[in-house]
């Protein structure tokens, strides 16, 4: 820590008054410190050191910020995919039992039963190596290198045929040029507009509708935990 | 005491008790099918009773107390088809055996995605970093040197209720609105910490990791952060549970519960979201078109008739209470109507108990059944004027693959013997 900081921190710990201390910084480093509201430091807490940043701040965004390093190929992905994840995913990610499907699904975002997978339905490859890096092999988390996650993101890649070639490597450098099928479909909230008939002044009391008739019942589908129905009355 | 004045007590007691028997039996003789069967003495009154006559407990058997062993029906439950495994899995809140607003902590349903994360407060660390001025770590006894707050709000699952966009499935309140949750949190603002921390004046997103085995994060607009969010410590005046956070977590009111990271260890600040593996493959609404809305944060108001209800159905006819509750993301709720016969006509609802910003209230209906069908909905609306939207009403612009965020009213089907089912009707 500078003795510049140091002072500064001092300063607004003791309360002494910000504009004491303004001829020693320069405007675009108190702007820099303060943002929009400024409150007076508490005090607690200390700094995070780099070697502890370092182990824990491994998420990745869409533009490649957080991107270690590293490289692997479809091929090098496939062995280690077989030996940690088929075993839930299945050897080409189709899935097993309720376990999570990642390949497949192309075509079917209007159909009855979508096939949502990292191929048909994942807007950003981030979030594959991000989730992998974090949370997986379950049960096992945060287990792989750099390097196998890597390899891993190719191999799902590629079983998506997005990668065609099993010799292809992804790193850090040809990441971000690879932009996944379904990306253009997702746009941020729009309820307020798209849905403005769900504000409603006078909400109808009398005579709203015609009579109801039953179309529907749970107890014909069946798969309630606690059997057909609640308790009996007699 | 004389014993001239206990007399005169015991004589006014008996009295009293007789002019009681003597009212009820007037009121039960109005419904033939039930008065007039038990014209013999209860022997629960005329004989003593073992809880009357020897000793109790003493008081340390349950020195953390429990719930009496004749509510131990009132349990969250799962649906074991739903998922893969319990590690990643989700129970539901018995909302049919509550009342009032707080749900008990035992009974706040759990989503996990890796299992229960068992930390040690004195092992739990927070980071705070990216564009801070200072990158700084917290313990949880620098968080409980810093100035508390206490609010009830409600946390929904987005999810809440997503097993009936194509139609009725489940038979209980239970299941179908059961992942929902009111308490009372303790913390301190989130803004405190990024304060301490010194936020760059171009942030606009923050990412929230947990320290579970999933890693859980989900990044969080920043004004947001700056507004009504806190950092929890402790619900309904104890410590979190380990199923809901312990030792800390965070409580975005109103918005999704998916947001809501537990055992939350790091806060990044940066300019971008990061959309997550949970902001993008989930918690999106996949509409009818192929296209998906992101970002769905708020939960829109909802209400459920809690009672009756599949679990909870009619016992009785005469005098009976309708109970339900309802909640907006948005604000306050702003009354309840109700109906008894599938939507044609309504009543509004009496809110019992306080009304506060992003929390459920309780509503009531006392009514007379005599013993014919009914089909029960409840509507809410808040303080911005959003009215809860029919389930053919939101599916008109929502479709049936939006797993998320189905706020539609629901009908139960009450039939003459009292049995209550989940319908749909059309």
């Amino acid at each position: 820590m500078s003795k510049l900081v140091k002072f500064f921190a001092a300063a607004l710990l003791s309360g002494t008054a910000v504009a004491a201390v303004t001829p020693y910084v320069s405007a675009q480093q108190i702007a820099a410190r303060q943002p929009a509201v400024s409150s007076p430091k508490l005090g607690l807490g200390r700094p995070a050191l780099p070697e502890e940043i370092k182990a824990w701040d491994t998420d990745v965004r869409p533009d490649g910020k957080g991107l270690p390093v590293g490289k692997g190929t479809v091929k090098q992905g496939d062995a280690i995919f077989q030996a940690q994840c088929a075993s839930c995913h299945g050897e080409f990610g189709e899935g097993v039992g309720r376990w999570p499907v990642l390949a497949g699904g192309a075509g079917t975002l209007k159909a009855d039963r979508p096939d949502k997978t990292v191929g048909s339905f994942w807007p950003d490859l981030s979030t594959v190596y991000d989730y992998i890096k974090r949370a997986m092999p379950y049960g096992n988390a945060r287990s792989l290198s750099d390097d196998d996650v890597y390899a891993l993101v190719a191999y799902i890649l590629s079983i998506n045929d997005i990668i065609k070639d099993e010799n292809f490597e992804l790193n850090e450098k040809n990441f971000t040029s690879i932009k996944m099928p379904n990306a253009d479909a997702f746009y941020d909230d729009d309820r307020e507009t798209a849905e403005k008939q769900f504000w409603k002044k006078d909400p109808c009391m009398k005579d709203c509708r015609s009579a109801p008739k039953v179309t529907g019942r749970a107890i014909s589908v069946d798969v309630t935990p606690d059997g057909k129905a609640g308790p009996k009355v007699d | 005491m004389s014993d001239q004045s206990s007399a005169d007590i015991r004589s006014r007691r008996r009295f009293l008790a007789g002019a009681g028997v003597a009212g009820a039996g007037a009121v039960l003789s109005a419904i033939p099918a039930v008065a007039g069967e038990s014209a013999k003495p209860d022997p629960l009154i005329t004989e003593v009773q073992d809880w009357n006559r020897y000793l109790g407990d003493g008081i340390d058997k349950r020195p953390y107390g429990m719930p009496s062993k004749f509510e131990k029906n009132v349990i969250r439950r799962d649906v074991s088809w739903l998922t893969a495994s319990a590690e990643s899995s989700v129970n539901f809140t018995p909302l049919h055996e509550l009342d009032g607003i707080i749900t008990p902590s035992g009974l706040c349903f759990e989503r996990h995605h890796s299992g229960v994360a068992e930390i040690n407060p004195a092992d739990h660390r927070l980071m705070i970093n990216g564009m801070v001025e200072k990158p700084l770590v917290f313990t949880m006894e620098d968080i409980k040197r810093m100035p508390r707050v206490n609010k009830i709000y409600f946390l929904e699952c987005a999810a809440n209720s997503g097993m009936e966009w194509r139609g009725a499935q489940l038979n209980g309140c239970q299941f179908t609105h059961g992942m929902v949750h009111n308490v009372m949190y303790t913390g301190v603002r989130l803004k405190t910490l990024l304060d301490e921390a010194g936020l760059k004046p171009n942030v606009k997103w923050l990412m929230l990791e947990g320290a579970d085995a999933a890693g859980m994060n989900r990044s969080l607009p920043i004004e947001k952060a700056l507004g009504d969010v806190i950092l929890a410590f402790a619900m309904n005046g104890e410590a979190l549970r380990p199923e809901q956070g312990y030792p800390l977590r965070a409580v975005i009111p109103g918005w999704e519960g998916n947001l809501w990271v537990k055992w939350i260890r790091r806060i990044e600040a940066g300019d971008q979201p990061w959309q997550t593996r949970e902001e993008t493959s989930k918690y999106t609404d996949l509409l009818a078109n192929g296209r998906s809305r992101k970002h769905t944060f708020i939960m829109d108001a909802k209400s459920v008739v809690t009672n009756p209800s599949p679990q909870a159905p009619l016992k009785y006819k005469g005098r009976n209470v309708l109970s339900g509750f309802a909640w907006s993301g948005r604000g306050t709720v702003k009354r309840v109507d109700v109906s008894m016969d599938g939507g044609r006509n309504w009543q509004t609802a009496r809110i019992d108990g306080p009304v506060l910003d992003k929390s459920l209230v309780r509503f009531y209906v006392d009514f007379d059944w005599n013993g014919q069908e009914l089909m029960i909905q409840s509507r809410a609306m808040d303080s911005t004027g959003y009215m809860q939207p029919t389930k053919d009403e939101l599916r008109k612009v929502r479709g049936v693959n939006s797993i998320y965020h189905n706020n539609g009213i629901q009908t139960w089907l009450v039939r003459s013997s009292g049995e209550t089912e989940n319908v749909e009707i059309g």
